[in-house]
């Protein structure tokens, strides 16, 4: 239960609202709810709903219509790599390719060791800095930017090696 | 000229509070707080002739205008879900300068008598959030934000809300059902959010940019203002510069500067010292402007852009050059709006599905005329059947591409790939 795990948290997320727009709060508890488990879990959204007095229902459409929210569980980090159209005009498709070419993956697959999934997403606002792509794994999201092929990797064997979470 | 909006580039440590003060930070709020009457600061605004940032270009003081007196309470809500493929200035605002933002959204704040105010971000721009989170707690530490500010009755608190992406929330009224908790789709309209916005309530949203121009129209008065830029578009504009340039980037300028300008003195030039063949003037949402010498020699303000059959927009300019077919580049727009089209509305929702089935034909070369035809035809029914602009804004491209570009959808010129 999330209320009893994180009830710091959980108090601050309230606070930003007017008491009777409870439902507000929906968005931020599914990020903790992910942070909590790497994915949203089907606990985790009746859990939600009863917390806001809506239905799971209304929380399931609210993981379904936004991209960040997951259903399942993937690698343990997601690398998405923007490939619209101001970053593939500086190569974003061949460096995606490259490196799922290395990674032994298709795009949207998870390397053999379940530790990174690669995924191609859509504009980013980094368009000045491509190639680039978002790390998500643990709570947070973090950037890199003006990436090579080459950095990428020891990016990943970093992760491989320290397993510490996203902030 | 210094930077106005983007003042980290020339005063070091101007995202701490202590050296955000010492350049006058806050002057303009409190002045506004303890000096003026909400109306007058709405009125300077309306006098300075700023209008918004994040495309539309409707004049803000006027915005704020609308909010009526008999509906309580009233909120403010910036408008940091910047998306747009090609835009990327208003995560730098925040980054570099967040207090003039947010002195910018307090301003609004109280113009508008909104004691409270939300940000919301795209999600991806969790570490931005965080980094906001931070400065409004200093803010509220140093007596900025919170109870009887500056020995007034007014009372102003700040929140961060951070979306989940979903372009679409960039649309103030789906932005605002996203807050309350719904999914991201826009509203019937009107009733517009200055009478019925967050909880039905009045509501201003503002762009991020447009919000930091308002501290400075405060403290240094609208005819100063009004006297950069050109006649119809005051003020500075952050121009995201991206595609085939050398030096990609945002660059702060007057209205009135020339794509040339941007393109050649700015950015270096274009990526393989190739002629420039198109230019998108407002992001992914733009029409394809021929770049010849007139088109580069246009004064980028939102009168004269719209000579070229374009938009300003949020001056996100991306430079295609010569080594392009634009059947490609419509390929990768088209298949962006699909991605993003919230399925409200059926010639959105069903009309970005069947031009990403039409420009997949085209790419692999299947009846590449009758499929051109048909994908022209289809997006101009697309056209003015939407309760928000994306529907009409993946169409842009399309036809502009089709009828300014013939020859790149003939048979022999498409499914080319770039990169």
């Amino acid at each position: 239960m999330l209320a009893e795990k994180y009830p710091e948290e959980i108090k601050k997320i309230f606070a930003k609202y007017p008491p009777e727009q409870k439902r507000s709060a929906v968005m931020p508890l599914l990020y903790l709810a992910q942070r909590d488990q790497g994915f949203i879990t089907k606990a985790a959204l009746e859990d939600i709903a009863r917390m806001l007095d809506i239905t799971s229902t209304d929380v399931a459409e609210i993981v379904g219509f936004y991209t960040l929210y997951h259903d399942r569980q993937a690698g343990k980090y997601r690398m998405q790599v923007c490939t619209d159209l101001p970053c593939a005009l500086r190569g974003a498709e061949k460096f995606l390719e490259q490196l799922c070419g290395n990674l032994g993956v298709r795009v949207g697959e998870t390397t053999a060791d379940g530790v990174v999934t690669v995924e191609a997403v859509m504009c980013l606002a980094a368009c000045d800095k491509s190639p680039m792509f978002q790390l998500q794994g643990g709570e947070g999201i973090e950037y890199h930017e003006n990436m090579t092929v080459d950095k990428t990797m020891e990016l990943i064997a970093a992760l491989r090696k320290s397993g510490r979470e996203v902030k | 000229m210094p930077h106005l909006l983007l003042r980290h580039r020339d005063v070091p440590g101007i995202g701490r509070l202590e050296v955000y003060e010492k350049n006058g930070g806050f002057e303009a709020f409190k002045k506004a707080v303890t000096g003026m009457q909400p109306q007058d600061v709405t009125e300077a605004v309306k006098a300075s002739g700023l209008r918004g940032r994040g495309g539309a270009g409707f004049p803000t003081g006027v915005k704020w205008g609308f909010i009526p007196a008999n509906i309580w309470p009233h909120y403010v809500v910036a408008n940091a879900d910047e998306s747009e493929p090609g835009t990327f200035k208003d995560r730098e605002i925040m980054e570099g300068n967040p207090f003039q933002f947010l002195e910018g959204v307090a301003i609004a704040a109280y113009a508008t008598g909104a004691n409270v105010a939300y940000i919301y971000l795209r999600g991806e721009f969790w570490q931005v959030s965080d980094l906001l989170d931070g400065k409004i707690a200093d803010m509220e530490k140093a007596g900025f934000l919170g109870d009887k500010l500056f020995g007034s009755d007014y009372s102003l608190r700040i929140h961060t809300h951070l979306g989940a992406g979903a372009y679409i929330c960039g649309e103030e009224t789906a932005l605002l059902e996203s807050i309350e908790g719904k999914r991201g789709q826009p509203r019937i309209r009107p009733p517009f959010p200055a009478v019925y916005g967050l909880y039905g309530k009045p509501t201003v949203v503002n762009n991020v940019e447009t919000l930091t121009n308002v501290p400075l129209i405060v403290s240094r008065g609208a005819d100063w203002y009004k006297s950069l830029g050109t006649a119809d578009s005051a003020g500075v504009k952050i121009f995201s510069l991206s595609g085939h340039v050398k030096q990609p980037g945002n660059y702060e300028l007057p209205f009135g500067t020339t794509f040339r300008e941007l393109i050649y003195a700015y950015g270096g030039g274009v990526t393989g010292d190739r002629p420039v063949k198109s230019i998108m003037s407002a992001g992914a949402s733009s029409t394809m402007i021929v770049a010849g010498e007139k088109a580069l020699d246009t004064p980028m303000d939102y009168a004269s852009v719209r000579t070229l059959g374009a938009d300003l927009g949020s001056a996100s300019v991306i430079v295609i050059n010569d080594t392009v077919s634009l059947d490609w580049v419509i390929n990768k727009t088209i298949h962006f709006f699909t991605h993003e089209s919230c399925g409200k509305c059926t010639p959105c929702r069903e009309g970005t599905f069947w031009m990403r089935a039409m420009i997949e034909h085209i790419e692999h070369g299947e009846d590449v005329r009758a499929n051109t035809e048909l994908l022209n035809s289809v997006a101009r029914q697309m056209q003015n059947k939407c309760l928000c602009p994306l529907g009409e804004f993946s169409t842009m491209a399309v036809t502009t591409a089709i009828d300014r570009f013939p020859a790149d959808f003939m048979p022999s010129s498409t499914g080319g790939t770039h990169g």
